[in-house]
């Protein structure tokens, strides 16, 4: 992909797990087009899947009604991902996840997902929406081309 | 609509002549999959069954949901007195069973022989 100019991709899901590898799959296709090695590939896959998971789960409470809008936007060094839905956003970061708490039942298996997203791209934040609505988190991943 | 999991059980015996029963993994691990992971696991005997190998040659996708359901069987055998180590990960889903502390209480291994040779 040789233009200089920001491209768009935007997908719309519905509410329902699994459609998540919709988004993912269009995400890892965008940045192979703009030359992303492999390993961030797969980085960015896992950060997209789990945006949208709980967008899915928590946003829009799975309502069928309700669709996640995903919009890819390709810059010339760095790929945005912006992941909306219908929630109210997040309130607070849950804390890093504790291996030793979950082994031991103190402390939910769940919770992982907003601390993968943030392991795995260079970028994060969440937005919540005005009157409750159209929050976002915002991903950013930066082209690191292999010299 | 997430895609099925699908679990099978193998009975092993290691070079060193341990009996190694291995839950192979096959499709997606996600919030979908608590009956592949989960009740595969339970239906194993606690009394026999002492080293338990994860197989995830066959798994691309894998999410954090999944993920939980890893840690769960893992904490349930570890109350059993059961040990639990993986194998067939790729590398980027190695790197985040290893980012989430999985790594603290089971070994990843590449591969089945590499697996049974560590018992």
């Amino acid at each position: 992909m040789t233009t200089t100019r920001s491209t768009t991709v935007e997908v719309r899901l519905p509410s329902r797990l699994g459609f998540e590898k919709v988004a993912m799959n269009t995400a890892a296709s965008v940045a192979k087009l703009m030359g992303f090695r492999d390993e961030r590939i797969d980085d960015l896959k896992t950060a997209v899947a789990e945006a949208c998971i709980n967008a899915i789960e928590h946003g829009n409470r799975l309502n069928d009604g309700l669709s996640v809008g995903v919009v890819l936007s390709a810059g010339v060094d760095a790929l945005e991902v912006k992941v909306i839905d219908d929630g109210k956003g997040i309130q607070h970061k849950p804390a890093k996840p504790d291996i030793d708490r979950k082994m031991h039942g103190e402390e939910d298996p769940r919770g992982m997902g907003m601390f993968l997203i943030q392991a795995l791209v260079d970028e994060a934040e969440w937005v919540a929406g005005k009157n409750g609505k159209a929050s976002y988190v915002r991903l950013v991943i930066r082209l690191d081309k292999e010299p | 609509m997430q895609t099925d999991t699908k679990s099978k059980i193998d009975k092993l015996v290691s070079p060193a002549g341990h009996p190694v029963t291995v839950l192979r993994f096959d499709g997606d691990i996600s919030s979908a999959s608590k009956d592949a992971v989960v009740g595969a696991y339970q239906s194993l005997s606690k009394d026999t069954v002492k080293s338990i190998l994860l197989d995830f040659t066959k798994v691309e996708y894998i999410n954090s949901s999944g993920i939980a359901l890893v840690i769960q069987l893992m904490m349930e055998a570890s109350n059993s007195g059961q040990k639990v180590n993986a194998f067939g990960l790729s590398a980027h889903f190695q790197k985040v069973f290893t980012m989430v502390g999985i790594t603290k209480y089971a070994t990843l291994l590449p591969d089945q022989t590499t697996a049974l040779a560590a018992l």
